[in-house]
C-alpha cells in the first residue's frame, strides 16, 4: 500500500481518538454519579436505619470453642483432663485507665508484674473489644472478691474456662507432652477461623502431635449485644464439636513401674509390641510437671528447668543420643551371617587384645585373659569384643553402616509424635562431608563393639530390637492405640524382603542363629546376664551393652576400675524381647552413667518383662528368688 | 533545554504526581485505621510505596518508541507464563494464580493489565485507524486468550480487570459502534453459558449479591455489614480512628479489598465526594495527558491505562456499597497490598512518559 501515514490521516486519527476519550470521559463521569447517589442513598436518606443498626443493636458472632479431647491410656488411665478453672479477663475498650484498673485489682487479689505483661502482648494481638485474659485459675475466695468489687469495675469479668490437667505429672510428661497458650509464630500458622476463641494449642508430645483431632470444631452464637457489650440473647447458635477422645497404646502401670525402677537416675526406657509398633512404654527420665507449662510457666522455674544437670526437659528417650556399646553386636552378627562373613561355627582367637595388622595400638577386650576361641553364639552370649574388631575389620566401614542403616538407624523411626533425632551412623561420606577428614581403619574397629561417633536414640534402638524379635519385618512405632493400619515405608523394609524362599530359609536360619545366642545372654551358662534371667518362667532374649561416656586415654583404662567420677561412669545398656517364640514385647533400658549394663540395665529389663508377661503383683520377689 | 525544571528532565508530570501523593497519603491513613491501628501494617505499606514509586520513576524514563518494540514481546511472554501457571504454579486460597521463582513469587496475570493495553495499542497503531473488521477481530483475540487463560485459574477480578483494559484500548482506536453493540450483546446472551463454567463459589458469590439476606452469616455477611457500615457513616462520618462498625464486627478484608466501608464509615459522605474527586482529577489529567500525546501508540496506551484505573475503582467501590458482585479487586493506591499497587504505579510510570517525550521530540 502506497503511504499509508499521511498528515490527513494522522489528523483524522487524533479527532477519532479525541473523541472516543471525550465519550469515555462522560461515561466515566456518569457512573461515578450513579456510584455517588447510592452511597448518598445508603448514607443520607438510610442514615437512621443503618445507625440504628449498627448503634443500638449490634449483632455480634461469638465463637464457641470446642471442649479438648480427653487422652487415655491403653489401661483406661485419664492422661489429660480438662478442668474448670476461673480466669479474670478484660475487655480493654470498655476500660479508661488500665494501669489504674491494675492497681485497683492488685487491692483485691494477687496481681504480678508477669501477668501484667503478658496481658499487654496478648493487648497487642487482640482486638479492643475481645475479652483478653488477666489471671488464670481463681481460687474460689478471688473468685469471690472479685465477684462482690465487679461493679466498681466496668469491663472486668470472671470467666469459667476449661484449662487443661494431666492428673499423672511427671511421668508421662514426655510422651503426652503438653499444651500452652498460643503464640505468634503459631498464630500464622493456624486455621484461623477454627481457632477463634482457643487460647491454648498442643506445644509437645501427642497433645501437639494429634492437635488436629482434639481440637475439635468451633461453633457459633449470634448474639443481641447492648451498648456496653453485654449480651441480652442469642439468636442462633451452631454448637461447637468437641474435639476427639484419644487412646494411646501406652501402658501406664508398665510405664508408672519402669519410671520407679529407673530410681531417679537419668536415663530412658522404650518398650515396643513388635507385633504393630505400639509404643507400651516411653520413659524419659527425669520428666517434670508438664501442668506449670499450661498457663505460662514462671521465668525463675523455667530458668531452673534449664540449667538443671539432668536436664528434665530433654525428652531422652526421642533425642538423647547415646553410643549402643555391645548392645549393637546382635545387628552386626545378623549382617555377617546373611553376608557371607562369617558361619556360625567359624571361630576367632580372643587373646584379651586385637591390633591392627602393621599398627601399635592395642584394643582391649573387656575381659582381660581373653574368651579363648570363640564362635559367634558365645561372642554375642559373652560380649567377646575381639571377635567383633575382627568383624568390623573384615566387614569395613561401608558394610557395617549398610547393615545399621538397614535396621533403622540413623533415621527417624518415624514415631508419631515427632521430635526425634536421627542418631548417627558413621561412614566415609559422613565423614568427609562433615568432618572433612578420611576414614581411619580404627574408628571401623571402635564402630565394631558400638563406640567411635555410632550414635543411637533409645526408640531407635528398640525399634530394631523390635525387628529383631519379628525376624526382619520392620515396624513404625506409634503412641496413637489403633488396629495397625501404619505399615513401614518401602525404604525400612528388611533384608530378606524382596528374596526367594531359599534365601528367606536362609535368613531364617540365621535370625535362629542370633536370637538363641541372645537367649543364651540371659539364660546360658556364661551369658553376660545370667544373673538377672536365672529361672524366668518364659523364653526371652537380650544383649547387654556398656558404652563408654568419654574416651578415657588408654592408661587410665588400664588402670583397672578405679573410682571414676559419676560423670565419667559408663552408660548402662540393655536390650530385649520376649517371649522368643512368639514376641509381644521389645525393651531398650539405657541408665545414663548407670555402671555395667548387666549390673544395671537388665534386672530392670527382667522386671518389666515379668510384669508385662505374667501380669504379677509381686515383682519383687521373682526377681530375687 | 536549560530551563527545564528537575521534575521536566526526569519526566514527571507535577499535578499527576500532585494527585497521587494526596491519594496515598489519604489511603495510608485509613489503612492505619483499617488495619486495626497497627504500626507495622502501616510500615509495611509504606515499603510497598517507596518500592512503587521507584518503578515508576524508572518507566518514566522509557521512551513509548521503546515502550511499542517491547510490547508485542511482554505480551508473548506473559501468555507463556500464564501457561506455565496452570501447569505447575503454586496455589494460594484455592486458586493457582503464582510462580514461585525462588526468591520471589510472581503473579504473571498481573503482567498481563500492563501487556494487553500495550499489544493492543502497538498492533492497533500499525495501520490507520480505524481498524478494519478483521483486524478488530484479531485484536479482540489478542485479549480473549490471556483473560480466559486468567479465568481458569480462576482469577475472575483480574481477568476482569485485564479485559477491560484491552478492550478500552479498542474503544479509543475506534472500533465500530455496531461491532460493540454486538459484543455487548454477545455478552449478554452469553451469561448462562458462563454461569455453567463457574465455580461454586463464584456462583454463590452471584447468588449472595443478588439477595445478601440468603446467606446471612456466610457470603452475604460481607455485604451485609459493609453496607451497615457505609450506612451509619452518615454526611460527616463518625470520625478517623471511631468507625465502630468496622472496629466491633468482623468486617472481613477490612484493609484489603473492602477498605472503602471503612472510608465510608469513618469519613462519611464528605469524604466519599473528596475522595471521588481526586480519582476524577487523576483520571482527568490522564486522559487529557493521553490525548496530547504525539504518537498514535502513545495516546491508545495511556488512555487504556487511565479507563483500567477507573475500572478498579467502579468495580471496588461497586462492589463495596453493594452494587456490583464481589469479586476480588482492590481499592487502587488505598488497599493493603503491594501487587496491584506496582502495577499501577508503573502504568502512571508509562502516562507521564508517554506525555512528556512528546515534549522532548517536538521541542
Amino acid at each position: 500500500m502506497p503511504q499509508k501515514y499521511t498528515l490527513t490521516d494522522t489528523r483524522q486519527e487524533y479527532h477519532l481518538i479525541r473523541n472516543r476519550i471525550i465519550v469515555s470521559g462522560v461515561i466515566i463521569c456518569l457512573l461515578i454519579l450513579s456510584l455517588l447517589a447510592r452511597i448518598f442513598y445508603l448514607q443520607v436518606v438510610r442514615h437512621d436505619h443503618f445507625t440504628t443498626l449498627s448503634r443500638h443493636n449490634r449483632v455480634k458472632i461469638q465463637p464457641l470453642v470446642p471442649m479438648r479431647g480427653l487422652i487415655f491410656s491403653r489401661d483406661k488411665v485419664l492422661l489429660a483432663d480438662n478442668r474448670p478453672s476461673f480466669s479474670l479477663e478484660i475487655v480493654p475498650e470498655q476500660v479508661k485507665d488500665l494501669d489504674q484498673l491494675f492497681q485497683d485489682l492488685g487491692g483485691v487479689i494477687s496481681i504480678n508484674a508477669q501477668d501484667i505483661a503478658r496481658f499487654r502482648t496478648e493487648l497487642s494481638k487482640h482486638r479492643r473489644f475481645d475479652s483478653i485474659p488477666l489471671r488464670f485459675n481463681l481460687s474460689e475466695e478471688e473468685v469471690a472478691s472479685v465477684s462482690v468489687n465487679r461493679y466498681r469495675y466496668p469491663g472486668v469479668d470472671i470467666v469459667a474456662r476449661l484449662s487443661r490437667y494431666y492428673p499423672l505429672v511427671a511421668n508421662i510428661a514426655h510422651v503426652v507432652g503438653y499444651v500452652g497458650m498460643i503464640d505468634e509464630p503459631e498464630l500464622k500458622e493456624l486455621d484461623a477461623s477454627n481457632y477463634r476463641g482457643t487460647t491454648h494449642i498442643g506445644k509437645l508430645g501427642v497433645e501437639k502431635a494429634y492437635e488436629d483431632i482434639l481440637h475439635g470444631t468451633v461453633g457459633y452464637q449470634q448474639v443481641e449485644v447492648n451498648a456496653q457489650g453485654r449480651v441480652i440473647r442469642v439468636l442462633d447458635r451452631v454448637p461447637p464439636i468437641a474435639g476427639q477422645n484419644i487412646t494411646l497404646s501406652l501402658d501406664v502401670a508398665l510405664q508408672n513401674l519402669a519410671v520407679e525402677l529407673l530410681e531417679n537416675r537419668r536415663g530412658a526406657i522404650v518398650a515396643i509390641d513388635p507385633r504393630d509398633g505400639s509404643v507400651l512404654a516411653l520413659v524419659s527420665a527425669p520428666g517434670y510437671d508438664p501442668n506449670q507449662f499450661v498457663n505460662g510457666i514462671a521465668p525463675a522455674s523455667y530458668k531452673m528447668l534449664l540449667s538443671s544437670p539432668d536436664a528434665p526437659l530433654l525428652n531422652r528417650a526421642l533425642r538423647g543420643q547415646y553410643p549402643p556399646g555391645s548392645t549393637i553386636k546382635p545387628f552386626f552378627g545378623l549382617a555377617a551371617l546373611a553376608n557371607g562373613y562369617r558361619t556360625p561355627a567359624a571361630e576367632t582367637w580372643c587373646p584379651g587384645w586385637f591390633r591392627l595388622p602393621g599398627k601399635e595400638r592395642k584394643y582391649r577386650d573387656w575381659k582381660k585373659g581373653g574368651h579363648g576361641h570363640t564362635n559367634l553364639q558365645n561372642a554375642i552370649a559373652q560380649s567377646c569384643d575381639v571377635y567383633f574388631y575382627n568383624l568390623a575389620v573384615d566387614m569395613g566401614i561401608d558394610e557395617l553402616s549398610h547393615a545399621l542403616w538397614n535396621f533403622g538407624f540413623g533415621r527417624r523411626t518415624g514415631i508419631d509424635i515427632g521430635g526425634e533425632s536421627t542418631g548417627l551412623v558413621p561412614s566415609r561420606e559422613w565423614k568427609k562431608n562433615v568432618l572433612g577428614q578420611a576414614w581411619y581403619p580404627g574408628e571401623t574397629v571402635n564402630v565394631g563393639i558400638g563406640q567411635g561417633s555410632l550414635l543411637v536414640t533409645p526408640v531407635q534402638l528398640a525399634t530394631a530390637v523390635a525387628m529383631m524379635a519379628n525376624r526382619g519385618r520392620a515396624i513404625i512405632p506409634h503412641l496413637l492405640d489403633q488396629a495397625s493400619s501404619l505399615t513401614a515405608p518401602e525404604e525400612n523394609r528388611p533384608l530378606s524382603d524382596k528374596s526367594t524362599d531359599l534365601q528367606r530359609q536362609a535368613m531364617d536360619r540365621y535370625y535362629d542363629e542370633i536370637i538363641n545366642a541372645m537367649g543364651e545372654v540371659v539364660q546360658g551358662a556364661r551369658g553376660s546376664a545370667r544373673a538377672s534371667g536365672r529361672d524366668a518362667p518364659y523364653r526371652y532374649a537380650g544383649k547387654t551393652g556398656t558404652a563408654q561416656v568419654i574416651g578415657l586415654p588408654e592408661d587410665e583404662l588400664e588402670a583397672e576400675k578405679k573410682e571414676v567420677d559419676v560423670e565419667f561412669r559408663d552408660h548402662a545398656l540393655f536390650i530385649a524381647f520376649a517371649p522368643v517364640e512368639n514376641p509381644v514385647i521389645a525393651l531398650t533400658i539405657i541408665v545414663e552413667h548407670g555402671g555395667g549394663g548387666s549390673s544395671t540395665a537388665a534386672p530392670i529389663a527382667r522386671k518389666l518383662l515379668d510384669f508385662h508377661l505374667l501380669k504379677s503383683t509381686n515383682v519383687e520377689n521373682d526377681a530375687d528368688g | 533545554m536549560g530551563d527545564q525544571s528537575l521534575f521536566q528532565r526526569l519526566h514527571i508530570d507535577l499535578p499527576l504526581l500532585l494527585g497521587i501523593t494526596v491519594l496515598c497519603s489519604l489511603g495510608l491513613v485509613t489503612l492505619y485505621s483499617a488495619g486495626g491501628m497497627d504500626t507495622g501494617i502501616l510500615m509495611r505499606q509504606c515499603g510497598r510505596l517507596i518500592l512503587a514509586f521507584a518503578l515508576l520513576l524508572v518507566f518514566t524514563q522509557i521512551s513509548p518508541a521503546q515502550l511499542a518494540r517491547l510490547s508485542f514481546w511482554l505480551y508473548l511472554a506473559g501468555v507463556v507464563l500464564l501457561i506455565v501457571v496452570l501447569v505447575a504454579g503454586d496455589i494460594g486460597k484455592g486458586a493457582r494464580r503464582w510462580l514461585d521463582l525462588g526468591f520471589l513469587r510472581f503473579q504473571p496475570s498481573e503482567l498481563m493489565k500492563l501487556a494487553v493495553p500495550m499489544v493492543v495499542a502497538w498492533y492497533s497503531s500499525e495501520r490507520s485507524l480505524p481498524p478494519g473488521i478483521w483486524r478488530m477481530l484479531a485484536a479482540c483475540l489478542l485479549v480473549t486468550v490471556p483473560v480466559l487463560l486468567i479465568c481458569k485459574q480462576p482469577d475472575l477480578g483480574t481477568a476482569l480487570l485485564v479485559g477491560m483494559a484491552g478492550f478500552s484500548v479498542l474503544f479509543v482506536a475506534g472500533i465500530n459502534w455496531k461491532l460493540l453493540s454486538g459484543m455487548i450483546i454477545t455478552a449478554a446472551m452469553s451469561t448462562p453459558v458462563l454461569w455453567y463454567f463457574m465455580h461454586d463459589y463464584q456462583r454463590k458469590r452471584v447468588l449472595t449479591f443478588l439477595d445478601p439476606d440468603q446467606d446471612p452469616l456466610g457470603a452475604g455477611y460481607h455485604i451485609i455489614q459493609s453496607t451497615i457500615a457505609i450506612g451509619s457513616g452518615g454526611i460527616y462520618g463518625k470520625g478517623w480512628l471511631n468507625g465502630t462498625q468496622s472496629h466491633l464486627e468482623f468486617l472481613p478484608e477490612r484493609s484489603t479489598d473492602f477498605i472503602f466501608s471503612v472510608f465510608c464509615e469513618e469519613f462519611g459522605f464528605m469524604g466519599v465526594l473528596l475522595l471521588s474527586s481526586l480519582y476524577l482529577f487523576i483520571i482527568g489529567r490522564g486522559l487529557y495527558m493521553a490525548m496530547n500525546a504525539q504518537e498514535t501508540y502513545g495516546r491508545l496506551l495511556g488512555s487504556g491505562l487511565v479507563l483500567t484505573f477507573f475500572v478498579y475503582i467502579f468495580v471496588n467501590m461497586g462492589m463495596v456499597a453493594g452494587q456490583l458482585p464481589v469479586v476480588g479487586v482492590p481499592l487502587p493506591l488505598v488497599s493493603q497490598g503491594g501487587t496491584s499497587m506496582v502495577t499501577l504505579m508503573i502504568s502512571f510510570g508509562m502516562l507521564m512518559s508517554i506525555h512528556s517525550h512528546r515534549r522532548l521530540l517536538s521541542g
